[in-house]
């Protein structure tokens, strides 16, 4: 059987790996932007200096050639389900047996007026680097829009070389579409302790240049502001232009089933560019994070080999970290207080560092876990959150989920402390954190 | 990658910006070493070296310092590794190969010239640089005790750990495990390596480094060394006690419990230096799976050598001072109790020790096992000679000595730092190292565990681990790592952008490191290994 993957991105690159850690079918890589996987979410330590381009990139070519993947940079301009063959920009052809659709995503651009100057740009391909590299040496000061992921990078890789940054943010704290009140606070005062400007509740009007160079910006706020440079981080979207006008069946993604399977015969899309019919509960249908990617890709391998399984992520977790802030998610935390939610809530007095527990006031169990600056483990947290253990159990076992490194100040108590102020309680921390404990807890 | 690699051409394009504090620091810390330096032209005359001595130390400390505050002050504490690949001193650019030449030199002068360092040979008086430090030395140890080239070396070493142990916690504010950590390998080296030494100098006692432990310390066992001890009542003896007990009880216990970090990251004198001053570079280990390879053989060798050396010095020993303890029989016992045990031990775990590379090793080991008994059963039924192998015993403590002892270790080890990483001689030639690491990986708890599947395979774990681990090829598949290698100091855990890897004692189980967590897929394999 001839496997072709378009992208080799996380979901592309584990589909190969999994194929032919069950197969020995041909399987063909098809990228147009780099032709080794890399990644991406890594892209920002290497325009920081803390990595070289090569330290981003898992597996060298020998683990390709060894394992008989064939990687071919170039672009696909189109596939032509119907005489089951992928066309490239060359007028080249790959016939295929399977087909695995895995291009991810694009940065969104909406359309403001002046997008096209020189001086605008993204931050989503390993060429965008370069380009923000290009303008650093003559950039006094830079606009980001967008109060997310990508735009917080963007300030950090800009702020490492002592560039002045202005971030533009819709919303009224950094990312409060996302996170609570109080953990967007936080970003937020983080963000302008590294002396950047941070504009709430703002938006990108337009963007004026000068001999087709970025010069100023106007704000929603009617505010003017000089700049050489604006990256626009406003999200991402599924990359699937070049599947317009076939018969491929899509919405904002490539649209799928549980299987992964495509509308058209032997055809998969997982990753960024797939977006799920019925999602899970809990789950969106196009979810751009690593880890699905990576399981989508494990997932489709596996039914190509005719295993029938369903795409099922299980609980939602997630995390990234925000200047010097680590930030973990597990399970559902909404952004805003919602009846018959509890929340119990605990921030450092002087530290940025939170303990978040959300959990069901009708049946008491546990919900989800928003942590700041502290680290927790992701099966324990997992396991309580799928076993709808009660709220009680989890406080009074909390120091199971620990993940701080050695000698780092423990802080379940104040949530314990909170819970029992709060509802009168005289709960008390059981056990102490340790892996031995852990492992009995995971085993039972 | 390569193509793009170059395109971007970072190494050459960003310079690293020092602000007013720092350009002031590194001014006033150059400034010290320069008086340092100066002092090998012999122009300061007796009465100025003191001042001179303490003024270029302190104006290196205050310099050190005040870089330090100008780099970490205005800043949030957190990972700060900006451009480390882009500036050339921490990216193998020209100014680093100019530091690899000078502290390669040094040591070059320092183990076979001293004497161009102002060592004052037969009774002379010290001149230069040994000289320099004199007034410390007399200090320190008594009046008339001059320098020797260790001593001076002795003092920058410490002095090293110290200030750049400071800037290392200053660095590391955030992190509670490596300020504790970097408190712990600056109390041992001051205290056990320089203070407590020069105490017992000046109580006419041998000379002793307690947290040196044999193989590291490869002349514990030498017949002076052994001599000194016994020759030097209650504490003699309770040194050499010591040593032995460090070596059979102590290290294996520790090592257990705690994996070869508490030596290696905690105590270690080699390893003090290569984390506090060696921090900046500790991204250039080499992380091939050719180094890894080299490294396999290489450590492991040296210490087959080390051992076969020692046992050799000991049977020599026996030879010469027959009114102590070890008579020819018994030493023929030992060597067969050992060969014996480890024979059984061997078979014991076959299944779960023997692998490919394992099977090597073993066959190796066990010739060379078998060798060793032939030598000394022909030693002592035919020959009656004093060394225990066809080559005189000196000449393998010469070759020892100048090869393994300084060349490797100091020339190499610290020399190239800013070439090859802060951990070369603890990860290619330390005895040591190989002896802890072989307990680490067979006999021991300690583990770095990965967090469910937050890795996102970005590589900062990889590229700042000092001996050259792809932790990563661990962490994005899940899989807890136990490496023998592992020295434990715990900054692929602090560099994790995601919290994935975390250093952990737990349950020694068989299956520590066997690659478990399926992704997604075999749910019921998912779940942390125990």
């Amino acid at each position: 059987m001839k496997i072709v993957i378009i992208g080799n991105g996380i979901s592309g690159i584990t589909a190969a790996k999994t194929l032919r850690k069950h197969s020995d079918h041909q399987i063909i890589v098809l990228s147009d932007e780099s032709e080794l996987f890399f990644s991406r979410t890594a892209l920002m330590y290497v325009f920081m200096g803390h990595m070289r381009a090569q330290d981003i990139v898992p597996h060298k070519k020998k683990f390709y050639e060894d394992n008989n993947i064939e990687l071919y940079l170039t672009r696909v301009r189109t596939v032509d389900f119907e005489h089951k063959s992928v066309i490239l920009e060359d007028d080249n052809f790959i016939d295929y047996d399977k087909l695995i659709i895995a291009t991810g995503s694009k940065p969104r651009i909406i359309n403001w007026p002046g997008k096209q100057l020189d001086g605008v740009h993204t931050l989503y391909h390993i060429q965008d680097l370069e380009n923000i590299e290009r303008h650093c040496e003559t950039m006094n000061h830079a606009i980001i829009v967008g109060g997310g992921l990508i735009g917080v990078e963007l300030a950090e890789m800009l702020h490492s070389r002592k560039i002045p940054v202005t971030m533009l943010v819709r919303e009224s704290e950094y990312w409060s579409g996302v996170l609570p009140l109080e953990e967007a606070k936080m970003i937020s005062d983080h963000i302008r302790a590294h002396d950047i400007g941070l504009k709430l509740n703002t938006e990108l009007k337009e963007i004026w240049g000068d001999k087709e160079k970025v010069k100023m910006i106007l704000t929603s706020t009617g505010e003017k502001i000089n700049c050489e440079f604006v990256g626009l981080t406003v999200g991402v979207q599924p990359n699937i232009d070049f599947l317009d006008f076939t018969t491929l069946e899509t919405n904002r993604g490539i649209l799928v089933n549980d299987k992964l399977e495509t509308n058209m015969d032997s055809v998969y899309a997982i990753g960024d560019c797939a977006e799920i019919r019925t999602p899970k509960e809990g789950r969106k249908n196009i979810e751009a994070v690593w880890y699905t990617g990576r399981m989508m890709g494990e997932l489709a391998a596996h039914n190509i080999l005719g295993k029938e399984l369903d795409y099922n992520p299980g609980i939602w977790f997630n995390s990234a970290k925000f200047f010097d802030i680590e930030y973990q998610v597990y399970g559902s935390v909404p952004n805003k207080p919602v009846e018959g939610i509890g929340q119990l809530f605990w921030k450092h007095p002087k530290k940025n560092k939170s303990i978040r527990l959300v959990f069901d006031l009708k049946n008491k169990a546990i919900l989800g876990f928003n942590l700041m600056g502290i680290r927790y483990r992701h099966e324990v947290c997992e396991k309580w959150i799928s076993d709808q253990t009660h709220i009680e159990e989890v406080l009074s076992n909390l120091s199971l989920a620990n993940f701080d490194p050695e000698f780092f100040s423990t802080y379940e108590q104040h949530l314990v402390a909170a819970y029992n102020k709060e509802t009168g309680s005289a709960l008390k921390l059981k056990q102490k954190r340790s892996l031995s404990n852990v492992l009995n807890f995971l085993s039972k | 990658m390569n193509e793009i690699n170059h395109s971007l051409s970072l190494t050459e394009s960003a310079k690293r910006p020092l602000n007013i504090l720092q350009n002031i620091g590194s001014f006033i810390g150059f400034a010290g070493l320069a008086v340092l330096l100066v002092s090998l032209a012999n122009i300061y005359t007796k009465d100025q070296i003191d001042i001179l001595l303490y003024g270029s130390l302190g104006a290196i400390s205050v310099g050190t310092i005040i870089y330090t505050i100008g780099t970490y002050k205005d800043k949030p504490a957190g990972i700060k590794n900006d451009y480390n690949w882009l500036a050339g001193l921490t990216s193998k650019g020209s100014s680093a190969w100019i530091a690899a030449i000078f502290i390669t030199t040094f040591y070059v002068f320092l183990y076979w010239f001293p004497q161009y360092l102002g060592l004052g040979e037969n009774g002379a008086a010290n001149r230069g640089l040994v000289g320099f430090f004199d007034p410390l030395s007399e200090l320190l140890k008594g009046e008339g005790k001059l320098a020797s080239q260790w001593f001076m070396y002795g003092t920058l070493y410490t002095f090293a750990i110290i200030i750049f142990g400071i800037k290392f916690i200053v660095k590391y504010r955030h992190n509670r495990y490596q300020v504790i950590r970097t408190i712990s390998v600056m109390v041992f080296q001051l205290g056990f390596a320089f203070i407590l030494p020069a105490f017992l100098e000046r109580m006419s006692l041998p000379y002793n480094d307690f947290k040196n432990v044999w193989p590291l310390n490869y002349y514990f066992f030498d017949t002076w060394n052994i001599n000194g001890m016994l020759n030097a009542g209650n504490i003699g003896l309770f040194m050499l006690i010591f040593g032995i007990a460090m070596v059979l009880i102590i290290t294996p216990i520790l090592t257990y419990f705690f994996g070869k970090r508490w030596y290696c990251s905690w105590v270690c004198g080699c390893g003090g230096l290569a984390e506090t001053a060696g921090d900046s570079f500790r991204h250039l280990s080499d992380k091939s799976e050719n180094a890894w390879k080299v490294e396999r053989w290489m450590i492991h060798t040296v210490l087959v050598i080390s051992v076969l050396m020692t046992i050799a010095v000991i049977y020599n020993y026996r030879a010469q001072e027959t009114q102590y303890l070890v008579t020819t029989e018994i030493f023929l016992g030992i060597v067969l109790f050992i060969s014996l045990l480890l024979t059984g031990v061997v078979i014991y775990n076959r299944n779960s020790w023997i692998n490919k590379h394992n099977r090597i090793a073993f066959i190796i080991g066990g010739a060379l096992l078998i060798l060793l008994l032939a030598f000394t059963s022909y030693s002592y039924f035919l020959k009656g000679a004093n060394d225990l192998f066809i080559i005189q015993t000196y000449k393998i403590q010469q070759f020892y000595g100048f090869f393994i002892g300084a060349a490797f270790s100091g020339v190499i080890g610290v020399g190239f730092y800013p070439i090859m990483g802060s951990r070369v001689w603890c990860r290619f030639g330390c005895p040591m190292a190989a002896l802890l690491g072989m307990q680490q990986k067979f006999f021991s708890r300690f583990r770095i565990t990965t967090n469910g599947s937050q890795c996102i395979s970005c590589g900062n774990c990889s590229t700042y681990c000092e001996m050259g681990i792809d932790v990563r090829a661990y962490a994005e598949k899940g899989q807890d790592i136990v490496r023998a290698s592992c020295v434990g100091c715990g900054i692929c855990s602090a560099v994790c952008p995601r919290g994935v890897l975390k250093l952990e004692n737990g349950p020694k189980t068989n299956q520590r490191a066997s690659e478990k967590r399926a992704i997604f897929i075999s749910e019921d394999e998912v779940g942390l290994i125990g």
